[in-house]
């Protein structure tokens, strides 16, 4: 199934931009065109094209973004997305793509996983006033928006990534496979995974950069401690993107007996979609509680973005409302014209990595370039294709934010409302410095505190005079 | 026989991260972006990789496929490794495009891609090289390249780049079927055959496709893995050669794993049209105490490997 090529999409984008450069005062919906599709001669394996029950189920009013798929049958969102992967994996993605599907509608199952979000991974989160970060911002007339953060911090293991975790190991016993797998930059999802495989009692293999493991100590050692195996790899780079590589050359050879739980919404279809979807619960919550606390929608939604789970998680559920504004902050590193940076989307071209095309930073020969983050997390060259769409279309914003930035929000944060965030939580922060004063009086701000940065304090001490 | 002729017309870039290569002619990189056109006129072996196999069917005989790594140890030592490959017995050659990130490599062939791109290998110079030493191959080479390079050229001009090389056959391990159109579409238009993988999980219909859509021949992967020498073969090739024959007329070869002669007559036995070989191949030039003995061993292995086949 083959998507048309750039020119249309290159008009959809000024049209965006068009909507979206002028002040935020205007609420103009986003007018789009009739996406064209081609068609291939060669049909793809089999699937029934049904969409997941959520997004079937959702009543969109705005709804101008219903022309396109997200993502359509073969995992692609626009261009972005698909699944590039060897020949051997196909058929798993098919198998898996299939069990999401009808787990989608499974009632047990959702029954299931929302006990365990409940009561062991300790839902839902609170959407909490973030008083004195608020007053920090406020302008001498004394106006400024409100500022929310939404506690994903506060989630078992310390972060966003254990909703994903939990729904896919219960998946992964619906395949009746006895081993588990994953790749972890920053330790987070890696600590997820061998939490939820002690949980179920499944066998568990990390694979993480061995310049990671040294980084991140802390969470190597938590996940030996719940009875993983974390392996360090030291091809490429000996980051992020060689531990996802090493990853899905495991899967490769041991398909049949393991599943791959990947850690973010990048890699190739059905993963975009489905963590995604394990995710989507940050959202809806930021939804109800909005309601509850202020009777409204939220304004401006702000997520740090690596590979852009988090970020997706809370952006999901109000991407068809179109006066809600996404924003989604990278990792500008040393400085984005520095080359030692992870801005994907400022800096990236499309390609293919481990799986999906997206935004991704590479060089002039189309090799994947070495990134650069103090924050593990976000030290990663590709970006989720769902975030490239959006992107693309101008429905989300996407900036970058250095390390001293980073550097700087995190001891904010923990000195105005004893906070501590993740370095990567602190990127989205950081932003706050440049979002607040632009915007209105009474803007309601919710920013997805997608960790707590216990895991960064021996960081922190190598680059802070406390 | 093919012939070349050469412009006497030099173009450098620099680039801040790489140096230039020592082949044993003077070298020179081309850029790409420059729109200065190289005159080389090189007729590549007119013998594509379908017309190779129906002669060899002709004879009652398996092809050979070796597959090396551009750049490892040196691309003069590729160069050379080519021609050795042609002489002692190769009936196609693949050869491997380094990449950041090979998805499908083991640990052989990524050391060997690490250490090419280490040493400044890239698209440009491996093009300028296959230039010169295609015309004096009498196999057709094919290249094996993951996707992301192709894209950032753009296939088209991939394709163009390519062809005028005198590259015959193009194999793209992590383009799924459905997204080969545009790649054959392209490949077609510059004699190139877009050959393609089936693999012991890939379910009979898809394979079935998957043969159609296949030029060349069919890439059968021996085993449910990355690349890298086995000690024996799976026994599942030999009804997975059975099932896709029903399905196709078309050569089937069969590769990942083989590294030993015992195991190239035991693939041909059970009805395989042709052998490939690449870790095998890849370790030995790549463990060698020194380039000329590694050229040297890869002519005894390859020869060994041919005269295990019928």
């Amino acid at each position: 199934m083959s998507i048309s090529t750039s020119p249309s999409s290159q008009n959809l984008m000024s049209l965006y931009k068009n909507s979206v450069s002028c002040s935020i005062h205007t609420r103009e919906p986003f007018k789009i065109e009739k996406f064209q599709s081609g068609s291939s001669s060669i049909k793809p394996a089999s699937i029934s094209c049904v969409m997941t029950s959520e997004s079937a189920q959702m009543e969109v009013k705005e709804n101008k973004l219903k022309d396109f798929q997200r993502p359509d049958s073969f995992g692609r969102f626009g261009k972005f997305g698909g699944k590039y992967v060897p020949e051997t994996l196909m058929y798993a993605l098919t198998e898996l793509e299939s069990a999401f599907r009808s787990l989608a509608g499974d009632e047990e199952f959702k029954k299931e996983l929302d006990g365990l979000l409940r009561d062991y991974v300790g839902r839902e989160s609170p959407l909490y006033f973030a008083e004195r970060l608020t007053e920090h911002y406020k302008r001498p007339n004394g106006e400024g928006p409100h500022i929310y953060l939404k506690r994903e911090d506060l989630n078992h293991t310390g972060a966003h990534k254990i909703n994903n975790a939990v729904a896919q190991a219960l998946l992964a016993k619906r395949l009746g496979k006895k081993r588990i797998i994953a790749e972890t930059g920053a330790g987070q999802h890696g600590v997820a995974t061998a939490t939820v495989c002690a949980r179920f009692g499944l066998q568990c293999v990390i694979y993480m950069g061995a310049l990671d493991t040294e980084r991140q100590a802390l969470n190597v050692f938590r996940m030996r401690l719940l009875g993983a195996e974390v392996r360090a790899v030291h091809s490429g780079t000996a980051t992020l993107k060689d531990a996802t590589s090493e990853a899905i050359r495991d899967w490769v050879t041991n398909v049949e007996s393991t599943h791959y739980i990947l850690g973010s919404v990048a890699g190739p279809h059905p993963y975009p979609m489905m963590v995604r979807d394990f995710h989507a619960v940050i959202g809806k919550e930021t939804r109800k509680q909005a309601m509850e606390k202020w009777g409204g929608r939220p304004d401006v939604l702000v997520a740090c973005v690596g590979g852009g789970s988090n970020a997706m998680g809370l952006f999901h559920e109000f991407v068809d409302d179109a006066d809600v504004r996404l924003i989604g902050v990278e990792a500008a590193g040393f400085g984005i014209d520095s080359g030692k940076h992870a801005a994907t989307l400022t800096k990236g071209e499309v390609g293919v990595l481990h799986g999906a095309m997206s935004y991704l930073l590479q060089d002039d020969d189309g090799q994947i370039v070495e990134p650069h983050s103090i924050s593990a997390g976000l030290d990663y060259p590709g970006v989720g294709p769902e975030h490239s769409f959006l992107k693309d279309i101008g429905r989300a914003e996407y900036y970058s934010v250095t390390d001293e930035e980073a550097l700087e929000a995190f001891q904010r944060l923990s000195r105005l409302e004893g906070i501590i965030p993740a370095l990567e939580t602190s990127h989205a922060l950081a932003y706050l410095e440049r979002l607040c004063p632009m915007l209105p009086n009474g803007t309601k701000v919710v920013l997805n505190c997608s960790g707590r940065g216990d895991k960064d304090v021996q960081t922190a001490i190598k680059h802070l005079e406390l | 026989m093919a012939i070349a002729l050469k412009t006497t017309s030099f173009l450098q870039t620099r680039k801040s991260q790489s140096h230039f290569l020592r082949l044993s002619a003077p070298t020179f990189t081309v850029s790409f972006k420059s729109r200065t056109v190289m005159a080389t006129l090189s007729i590549a072996p007119a013998v594509g990789l379908s017309e190779t196999f129906s002669r060899l069917k002709q004879q009652g005989k398996v092809a050979l496929i070796p597959f090396i790594t551009a750049g490892d140890p040196d691309l003069s030592t590729t160069a050379e490794a080519l021609k050795v490959l042609d002489s002692c017995g190769s009936d196609i050659i693949e050869l491997g495009v380094p990449y950041s990130d090979p998805l499908a490599d083991g640990p052989v062939i990524q050391a060997a891609a690490t250490r090419a791109l280490a040493r400044g290998t890239d698209f440009n110079s491996i093009i300028f090289m296959l230039k010169e030493v295609v015309p004096q191959l009498s196999c057709p080479v094919a290249l094996f390249t993951y996707y992301n390079p192709i894209l950032k050229r753009g296939t088209e001009k991939f394709m163009s780049i390519v062809k005028d090389a005198g590259v015959r056959g193009l194999v793209v391990p992590d383009v799924p079927l459905e997204e080969t159109e545009v790649l054959r579409t392209e490949a077609a238009k510059n004699n190139i055959e877009l050959v393609l993988l089936t693999t012991p999980t890939t379910p009979i219909d898809r394979m079935k496709a998957i043969v159609e859509a296949s030029e060349g021949f069919v890439y059968l992967v021996s085993s449910v893995g990355v690349t890298g020498t086995r000690s024996s073969v799976s026994s599942r090739v030999e009804s997975l050669l059975r099932e896709i024959k029903e399905k196709t007329a078309k050569p089937v070869a069969v590769g990942f794993g083989i590294s030993k002669p015992e195991h190239v007559k035991q693939i041909a036995g059970w009805g395989a049209d042709g052998v490939i070989v690449g870790s095998a191949m890849v370790k030995l030039l790549g463990e060698a105490k020194s380039p000329e003995d590694g050229l040297k061993e890869l002519g005894t292995f390859t020869k060994s490997l041919k005269a295990a086949l019928p």
